[in-house]
């Protein structure tokens, strides 16, 4: 789950990192207010789940209250790469003098949270890593000790020779490692890390992904989820607890296990076709899922034909083969619909299918073909 | 012959009086997996489908039965703890089906297993197979045949669907493990290749790997260096777009890295054959065992 900035530097704030004072405003009134509060200059932040803000005209500097009024106006409603803008975070504008990069994300090659910093910030820290590798010091955190006084000295004496700097960047480095593993965080960044004409450290930009299985157990993170950010049929399928993932094709799909479910994606492309979304339906034999499976993806305008993709190990197809029914019999389709599934309790299935007038394939690829020849209108 | 499983495992079932865990225990007696014991903290001294004691503590399970394998079915937040258990009290394969295991815990848990000299195969995997002597975790049994062709997979189902092809067309398996869908488990590819290619049973291996870090081209890089048995490849997720999660916690292109397209391209320049379907493994299997 990624939080807008003005969550993580709120976490980051909570936890002693230095960040310049702001709130978040929804009207331009309000961010007016904000200004007026905290005086000026401002910098008004399109606050949403995308990366390239800035370049999209979401960031802006304002000398006035007036001006922040007029900036929040026009930023609040626009599209960023295809996501509405609901929330401007209004900040105290930071003089620069010079920027770092200071992130943790947790390596799966090492296995460990590791730090990445480097003392040219302000940029995408992937594209440092990609041509001057060497400005980059990766420093892997070991679990049983967490972040280690001198090994946060390191950092920050790698960032900053003079040893006042140092030594604050250290503590700072403490503090994101500390809201990070309190936040069951899987990327936390301060970037930029800024210095001041006057030498003080401000983190002025802040990012935070958190893990989705920790949700569960920090209600208080989970609670920073901000739904009007995701698409509302990503939002359904999570309270179905369905794995979905909408796309841009028109064949959906409704398939058991992630592994399958990437695997008839690609097959429906294989054979010339486009997949409408990802959806896994897990391993229960809940036809209560199957329901809702069918409900998001026929509330897509662009599916023009499903496909049902079933491997029954633990899952019983028998279970499925009724959700199908049901669901059809609640809402009947208006595309066709074209169902695979092998495994447990088949023959059953089969049965069940058939005498509700549908037919079904145990065949996976011949299944796929018809699904994209039906999707595109041809007789299959 | 087969790798981490035989006759000889003796298995305690961590979480067996749970749903999920009582009902794979009874599926893996049925099967003819030797259940040795149960443990369930507070049911200890109960007895499970008449034969398998429970116990209290891991420690305890296997002072009394000397299991040297044991599954966990217990939910995510109390998995890593589960799993330390069981490294702690001796046992040296931990197998984790539990999926929502929170990624900080297994850095937490990945050195401690280690130090304990212990394999830890998952967690969010579906265990292992050894057709015709062993199932530990969640396979079905029934898609399985004995035979000469390893199997190793980030996945579940789409496995299934694989060995389920393979069995029909009368290519059976040495072992089929799951190594799970997270960005950090116990059992990488590299370690079942290794396995694989130690056992004088398995001729072949179909390897399944997905989107997401680069454990597919460092067991690119194996295969071409240290194999001499043919292994057929096969990436999930060359449609998925990039940053988001497809289903598993690892599941993501991250940037521009983890891609469909650089896995495939490291199968191909070890020499691997690259399954483009699912149903290509059958040809492409049968080739390499002629």
């Amino acid at each position: 789950m990624d939080l807008h900035e003005y969550q993580a530097k709120e976490l980051l704030r909570a936890a002693g990192v230095p960040v310049p004072p702001g709130r978040v405003a929804i009207t331009p009134d309000e961010a007016e207010a904000i200004a007026t509060e905290y005086g000026v200059p401002v910098m008004v932040k399109a606050q949403v789940h995308a990366g390239g803000r800035g370049k999209a005209g979401g960031v802006k500097f304002c000398k006035t209250a007036a001006d922040a009024r007029e900036k929040a106006q026009a930023i609040l409603g626009m599209d960023i790469k295809g996501l509405t803008v609901e929330k401007v975070l209004v900040t105290v504008a930071a003089d620069i003098a010079s920027e770092a990069y200071v992130g943790i994300i947790v390596d799966r090659a090492t296995k460990k949270a590791v730090f990445m910093v480097s003392a040219a910030g302000g940029i995408d820290i992937e594209e440092v890593a990609a041509t001057t590798p060497e400005k980059i010091l990766y420093l892997p955190v070991d679990p049983r000790y967490g972040l280690l006084p001198f090994e946060a000295l390191r950092m920050g004496f790698f960032l900053y020779p003079d040893a006042k700097l140092a030594r604050g960047a250290a503590k700072i480095m403490q503090q994101l490692y500390t809201a990070f593993i309190n936040a069951g965080c899987s990327l936390a960044e301060i970037n930029p890390l800024v210095v001041t004409p006057t030498n003080e450290l401000v983190a002025v930009d802040g990012k935070m992904v958190i893990d989705d299985n920790e949700l569960d157990r920090r209600p208080d993170i989970a609670a920073l989820r901000d739904e009007s950010s995701e698409a509302p049929s990503e939002v359904d399928a999570r309270k179905a607890n369905l794995t979905f993932i909408k796309l841009d094709g028109n064949v959906g799909c409704v398939v058991n296990g992630a592994g399958l479910a990437m695997a008839t994606m690609d097959l429906v492309k294989y054979y010339g076709g486009d997949p409408a979304n990802f959806l896994d339906i897990g391993g229960s034999s809940n036809p209560e899922k199957v329901v809702n499976a069918l409900r998001i993806i026929t509330s897509d305008p662009n599916v023009k034909c499903i496909l049902f993709n079933i491997f029954g190990g633990i899952t019983r197809t028998d279970d499925v083969a009724n959700g199908i029914v049901t669901a059809t019999k609640q809402n009947p389709l208006t595309v066709p619909i074209v169902i695979r599934l092998t495994g447990t309790n088949e023959e059953i299935a089969m049965e069940i299918l058939k005498a509700n007038g549908f037919s079904a394939s145990s065949d996976m690829d011949e299944a796929v073909q018809r699904a994209v020849a039906l999707a595109k209108g041809e007789a299959a | 012959m087969s790798i981490f499983i035989d006759k000889d495992t003796t298995l305690l079932v961590q979480g067996i009086t749970g749903r999920d865990g009582s009902f794979h225990a009874k599926q893996m007696m049925e099967y003819g997996t030797r259940v040795v014991g149960g443990v369930t903290p507070g049911k200890g001294g109960q007895v499970f489908e008449g034969t398998v004691p429970i116990f209290d503590t891991v420690h305890q399970a296997v002072h009394a039965t000397g299991a040297n394998t044991t599954v966990i079915y217990v939910p995510p937040p109390f998995a890593a703890d589960a799993i330390m258990e069981a490294a702690a009290a001796g046992i040296k394969l931990i197998v984790c089906i539990t999926e929502g295991v929170p990624v900080l815990d297994m850095t937490r848990v990945y050195p401690f297993v280690k130090e304990h000299g212990a394999r830890l195969i998952g967690p969010n995997c579906p265990g292992l197979i050894t057709p015709g002597a062993s199932k530990v975790g969640i396979i079905p049994g029934r898609i399985c045949t004995p035979g000469n062709v390893g199997i190793v997979s980030r996945s579940g189902t789409l496995t299934y669907e694989i060995v389920h092809q393979l069995t029909r067309a009368g290519i059976g398996q040495s072992s089929c493990v799951g190594i799970g869908g997270d960005p950090i488990n116990g059992t990488n590819f590299i370690d079942c290749l290794a396995a694989f290619e130690a056992d004088p049973h398995t001729k072949a291996v179909a390897m399944m790997g997905e989107i997401g870090g680069t454990d597919e081209q460092e067991a690119a890089t194996f295969i071409k260096e240290h194999m001499t048995k043919p292994v057929v490849g096969f990436i999930a997720g060359q449609t998925a777009p990039p940053g988001r999660r497809m289903g598993h916690a690892g599941a993501i292109i991250s940037g521009s890295s983890g891609t469909a397209a650089e896995k495939i391209d490291a199968f191909k320049a070890a020499g691997m054959g690259v399954a483009s379907r699912p149903v290509d493994f059958v040809e492409l299997i049968s080739a390499r065992l002629r």
